[in-house]
């Protein structure tokens, strides 16, 4: 799938064409998040308000998941750096907030045992930068094959540590008896908590999209292209794209915060090697390096989720399938694929 | 610490090194000699577990289930290599893994639908179940000897196939410069299809030797694949030589850490302390070990030498 943004030339051709074009009329890709965002505001609430709190439930995990894809997306999709170990963030995050709380339940640990959750959101992102910035520094040294392994097999130390550590529960999980608590507003409202989600959602777009536009963006997509020329012109691709890793990480253990305020019960399970692939297939199902594709990935795979499981408890055979075949014969996710049904012009 | 203990745990851990040697010499040499590489190889070790637990039932012999499994293991790779990987060669390394990704989604489900969600404990003939006095007094069960065995006896042919027969020359020669063997006039894709099969069959091995111990279970491959991963990025991806000395490692240092943790701990702090330190260091030793060995060489211990 690199293949198609490889060459940086045409890419940038493209680039500028959408921006030639963009003074007329929209591209497709933007459409679609517009549509996708405001389908997002006003739907969950109406199902809310209609009695069907199941269904708000549901977009609540798909804008937190949507977070996490979005954030993987910034190294992968934008960066080519293909981490396997997302799903540590989500889990550290949540145990960000689990592990507090559990002391301030149970007593221990007075220094960090609170319910505030203004405590819980940088200790989220604290730690799983730091995370992020100890394991970057040392899989970054590495390339391709050997970066996918090595941040796979980061994210299962996390796993085993996690389920050996028998005070948090270990292996059954941890139940989060309450949720963090925040100035003005209660997370408790399905509601709130929902809306909260939608607007670290939003935020988390604006953050990526301000990112891969800026400078140090545009050094991380040319290393992607092309590393070589990146550092012949003086740039130390290692230390941006670290950098981009941090942010990455960081982003996506303020997803794991959310996650464990949505869920109220985590366990190392929601950090198990096989939900970062399911993260990797929701940024490239959805579109790799496209800002809004991450979240069509996600609800494509919820929605996958909730009507096939419905239908069949064998219904990761199905999903299975797809995803093979989705590699084999997809190009470029849903959003290339909306982009090429909607006639704009691309030049691979 | 007592002498008997250590020696046991060291047989333990040589135990565990060859059953990750057989997995990992799988996945390095697919990866050496065809770039590819497989999440789903953890599927062989179930598939070849569930099969021959099938197979012990219906022969009433472990033995016979093993040698009859081999075979069948072997087409289950070859199917998979025909219908899917060879579609997947010239794809980037981000569309391998998603693909068999996608594999091990498939395979799990497969076998919940063909053998029912719960594990399968294959029983051992009376002659294996037993336990052995080694020189010294120290007791070890049979089963776990004769895998050691087995296991060094598998890397032993595996070494001759390698480096002294006709097919492991085209191996070390598809490995260099694939191209090259092709324009020689080799069948590159039924070499490609041949190793991918013999990869499959040594993961489907492991998980038949390992079945008596633990049980044949769903997903037991997704585990042990990313230690089978470890290994091969310690050791050098896609060197037999380094895939052999990094599970022995792996498997020794886990033992050893899991068992004797806590003692060394012990000696220099509190012991309720090192009660609840030593089992989460011990579970994230081997990727400390790979995060220190990553940190001095990048490119493995052993790296191969033309790539």
């Amino acid at each position: 799938m690199t293949e198609q943004i490889a060459p940086k030339e045409q890419s940038a051709q493209s680039e500028a064409n959408t921006a030639a074009r963009r003074s007329r009329r929209l591209p497709p890709s933007t459409l679609i998040m517009a549509a996708g965002l405001l389908f997002l505001a006003i739907v969950p609430p109406l199902a809310y308000f209609t009695g069907n709190e199941f269904w708000l439930s549901i977009f609540t995990r798909l804008t937190i998941l949507s977070i996490a894809a979005v954030s993987l997306n910034l190294v992968l999709g934008y960066g080519g750096l293909v981490s396997f170990g997302h799903a540590a963030f989500l889990g550290l995050g949540a145990y960000a907030v689990g592990i507090p709380v559990h002391h301030a339940i149970n007593g221990e640990f007075e220094s960090i045992a609170t319910t505030n959750g203004l405590f819980h959101i940088p200790m989220a992102v604290g730690v799983c930068a730091l995370y992020a910035l100890i394991t970057g520094a040392i899989s970054l040294r590495t390339r391709g094959v050997h970066f996918i392994m090595i941040t796979m097999a980061f994210g299962q130390m996390v796993f085993f540590a996690i389920v050996s550590i028998e005070t948090y529960g270990g292996d059954d999980g941890l139940t989060i008896y309450e949720r963090s608590s925040l100035p003005a507003i209660s997370l408790d409202n399905p509601l709130t908590l929902y809306a909260v989600c939608f607007v670290s959602l939003l935020l988390a777009l604006y953050l990526v999209h301000r990112i891969v536009n800026s400078r140090f963006g545009m050094v991380i997509r040319a290393a992607k292209g092309n590393e070589e020329r990146i550092r012949a012109l003086g740039f130390n691709a290692y230390a941006y794209r670290l950098l981009a890793y941090v942010i990455s990480g960081s982003m996506c253990g303020y997803a794991g915060a959310l996650l464990g305020n949505f869920t109220t019960f985590i366990s190392p399970e929601m950090m198990d090697w096989t939900r970062s692939g399911e993260l990797m297939f929701m940024v490239i199902l959805g579109g790799a390096g496209s800002l809004f594709g991450p979240v069509l990935g996600a609800s494509v795979f919820l929605l996958l989720e909730e009507v096939m499981s419905d239908f069949t408890i064998y219904w990761h055979l199905p999903f299975g399938i797809m995803l093979i075949l989705a590699v084999l014969f997809v190009r470029g996710g849903i959003s290339g694929f909306a982009d090429r049904l909607l006639g704009a012009k691309r030049d691979d | 610490m007592d002498f008997s203990l250590f020696v046991v745990q060291l047989l333990n851990g040589l135990q565990l090194g060859i059953l990750l040697f057989l997995l990992a010499s799988g996945l390095t040499l697919t990866f050496g000699i065809m770039d590819f590489v497989n999440l789903a190889h953890g599927s062989f070790y179930m598939v070849g577990a569930f099969i021959c637990a099938t197979l012990t039932f219906a022969t009433g012999s472990f033995i016979w289930g093993v040698l009859l499994a081999i075979p069948l293991v072997a087409v289950v790779g070859l199917a998979t290599e025909w219908i899917v990987i060879r579609n997947l060669y010239p794809r980037d390394h981000l569309d391998h893994v998603l693909a068999t990704f996608g594999l091990i989604l498939v395979f799990d489900t497969l076998v919940q639908i063909v053998w029912g969600p719960a594990g399968i404990v294959v029983p051992l003939p009376a002659w294996l179940d037993g336990q052995v006095t080694l020189p010294g007094d120290i007791v070890f069960p049979t089963f776990r000897l004769m895998i050691i065995c087995a296991g060094l006896l598998i890397a032993g042919g595996l070494y001759y196939l390698v480096n002294h027969t006709r097919l492991g020359m085209l191996i070390r020669a598809g490995a260099s410069n694939r191209t090259m063997v092709g324009a020689l006039g080799i069948d590159i894709k039924t070499l490609f299809s041949g190793v991918f099969a013999l990869g499959a069959v040594l993961a489907g091995i492991a998980g038949m030797l390992i079945s008596p111990i633990t049980e044949a279970s769903i997903g037991m491959g997704n585990e042990i694949i990313i230690t089978a991963f470890v290994v091969i990025i310690i050791g050098g991806i896609g060197s037999m030589k380094g895939a052999f000395a990094a599970a022995l490692l792996i498997g020794l240092i886990d033992t050893m850490g899991r068992s004797f943790l806590d003692d060394i701990f012990k000696i220099v702090m509190s012991s309720e302390a090192a009660e609840t330190a030593a089992p989460a260091i011990s579970a994230m030793l081997i990727y400390i070990l790979m995060a220190v060995i990553l940190a001095v060489r990048p490119q493995g211990l052993f790296p191969p030498k033309v790539r």
